[in-house]
């Protein structure tokens, strides 16, 4: 796989490694060495300040962000969140937007998988033709078609719910691409074959033996379907008007144009609380994720 | 067992179904209305071409172009420079350095965070009087007077693309990592050998060899980045000030159907920016392939 280039460690080990090397005495640092690092630990602060001075001004005052810069935290943390939960629920949001998140991650990884099976070991008449134009569609931007869907959810009377945010899902171009890839290198038709023989259904195969082979890609291709439908805003923007059922984007957005902007500590602890549990998950899941866009980004 | 191929049809009904109903179809309706006067309610009566007439002579739609390209073009070149220059440093045999995971991570977290908690924070940080930016920059001294990064046409598009920069700097160096260490190490042993230095190293080996994987990079990127919409929307009033200068296309393209009910103005927007999108994605390819007749290598 991809991603072995040098040292895969998790973040503490790495920083560890680094500090025995600086205090054995036998190998020395060179200068252009100790350049490099010295400029890729200020880029890293650079990429790590803005979350740092969220997460030092979420537990200050308003008067005392007003009055001047520090990192040292204050104490008004308890303040901030009551005075930001009398005006929004972010944790109402923070449920919306797992709910919608696992559904879109379990549709697209399901119906992807089935179609890309479809694709990958039966022979039928347009197959190609499907193919190609399902490719073509794949290059189409997503704003493109926003009005006429729109149109659509209204017509069909499913604006301000989530259906018009989950059941897209199952029609996800990229990720039957990428699994009908994958499984056309992984999966021998002899075994399938083999389970007809056995006298397996068709279906029967698909989910005992095709789905196990393809659960890496599943899994690889579920991180971004997560994080894409996690992060998105312009759907929800416009599908969405009752607050209650807002996901956690449109409520930031909602932030900002509510009361609770005149606290600043409490605005900054509306968006560490959008933030946090992200990062959280990032520390465990970053070796993964990083191998992921890796091999996102080779395979195509 | 031939019989069983009817099973195909089966396995990609679900999928169609989806696709033409979700997809396709508001696509195609998209078209349709982008023919009329249609405002949300109401008959849609054709217009002929007059929506897209109107486009071409339209200086907002035509500033929205020009603001998305900047912000975009500078974050790019940016991005791409650290990212190479981070790949060049990682991938140099003679300095290995230790901790590529650790800084792989730091870089890549910002890209990971939801881009309106992102716009959120950064409307905070950069406030001009009372932003945490401006007071720690004046605390070490780096600048005398507070910078009005948001409300200044200039520099409110720097902000811009100096935040895509620090969002997806990280991401791009890990691809291009990721197609370094897909090329064969002889190369490099080779090249130290004959005494090549880095810059020729990296510049006749790395780059060389790494074209399909910029290809991909600056695709994806100028498609993103030609749809350029929650940081603005949430760093300014929602309608790109200062100056219009934060208007790019899909706020306006929002911002004439869901703000001014103008949907088949919209429709004829969204049609733009899917032709400009094509042109400019054909041009790369173009580019980057025409003048070599030379099959991409499939990593």
């Amino acid at each position: 796989m991809i991603g072995k280039t040098a040292v895969d460690n998790s973040l503490s080990n790495s920083v560890q490694k680094k500090s025995v090397i600086e205090t054995k005495p036998k190998r020395k640092i060179s200068i252009p060495k100790l350049l490099i690092y010295t400029v890729l630990i200020v880029m890293a602060i650079v990429c790590f300040i803005p979350f740092l001075m969220m997460l030092v001004n979420a537990t200050r005052s308003n008067e005392a962000i007003l009055s001047g810069f520090t990192l040292l935290p204050g104490s008004a943390i308890v303040e901030n969140y009551q005075t930001m939960m009398s005006y929004i629920n972010i944790w109402a949001g923070f449920k919306n937007s797992l709910i919608i998140s696992v559904l879109v991650t379990l549709l697209s990884g399901y119906f992807s998988a089935l179609t890309a099976y479809g694709f990958a070991f039966y022979v039928f008449k347009g197959k190609n033709a499907m193919f190609v134009f399902m490719l073509v569609m794949m290059m189409v931007p997503g704003q493109l078609g926003l009005i006429g869907f729109y149109e659509l959810c209204k017509n069909l009377g499913i604006l301000d719910t989530y259906i018009p945010l989950i059941i897209p899902a199952a029609a996800s171009p990229f990720v039957v691409f990428f699994l009908r890839q994958y499984i056309l290198t992984t999966l021998h038709p002899s075994l399938i074959e083999a389970a007809r023989i056995d006298g397996a259904s068709e279906f029967k195969i698909f989910h005992t033996i095709a789905i196990p082979i393809m659960m890496p890609a599943i899994a690889t291709m579920s991180i971004f379907t997560f994080i894409g439908s996690w992060n998105n805003y312009i759907m929800p923007l416009v599908v969405l008007f009752s607050p209650e059922k807002f996901t956690l984007p449109v409520l930031m957005g909602f932030l900002k144009g509510s009361q609770v902007a005149q606290n600043l500590g409490s605005m900054y602890l509306g968006i560490a609380i959008s933030v946090v549990p992200i990062m959280v998950a990032f520390l465990f899941l970053s070796k993964y994720i990083v191998n992921s866009i890796s091999a996102g980004s080779i395979k195509e | 067992m031939k019989n069983l191929n009817r099973y195909g049809y089966f396995f990609i009904a679900p999928f169609w179904l989806v696709f033409l109903v979700f997809s396709i179809y508001p696509v195609a309706l998209t078209f349709y209305y982008s023919f009329t006067n249609y405002t949300g309610s109401g008959e849609a009566q054709l217009v002929g071409l007059a929506n897209y007439k109107r486009l071409l002579t339209d200086t907002y739609f035509v500033e929205a172009f020009f603001n998305t390209w900047k912000i975009w073009g500078v974050n790019f070149v940016l991005q791409m420079g650290l990212a190479l220059i981070l790949a060049m440093i990682f991938s140099d045999m003679r300095v290995k350095l230790k901790g590529i995971a650790f800084f792989r991570a730091i870089f890549y977290l910002p890209n990971l965070i939801t881009i309106s908690s992102v716009a959120l924070l950064f409307g905070i940080l950069l406030d001009w009087q009372h932003g945490s930016l401006n007071m720690m920059l004046m605390k070490l001294g780096l600048i005398s007077d507070p910078i009005n990064w948001l409300n200044e046409p200039t520099s409110a598009q720097l902000s811009i693309s100096l935040i895509l920069t620090w969002m997806w700097f990280g991401h791009s160096f890990i691809v291009v990592m990721a197609g370094v260490s897909g090329i064969s190490k002889d190369y490099y042993e080779a090249a130290l050998i004959d005494g090549a230095n880095r810059w020729q190293t990296f510049s006749k080996i790395t780059i060389p060899l790494l074209k399909p994987i910029l290809l991909y990079i600056m695709i994806t990127s100028l498609i993103g980045g030609l749809q350029l919409f929650d940081l603005p929307m949430l760093l300014t009033d929602g309608i790109g000030s200062p100056d219009g200068s934060l208007n790019t296309m899909v706020l306006y393209l929002y911002n004439q159907a869901f703000k001014y009910n103008n949907y088949g103005y919209a429709a004829a927007v969204a049609y733009g920016l899917f032709v400009i999108t094509l042109i400019f994605s054909a041009f790369i390819f173009k580019g980057m392939y025409g003048k070599e007749r030379k099959q991409p290598r499939q990593v």
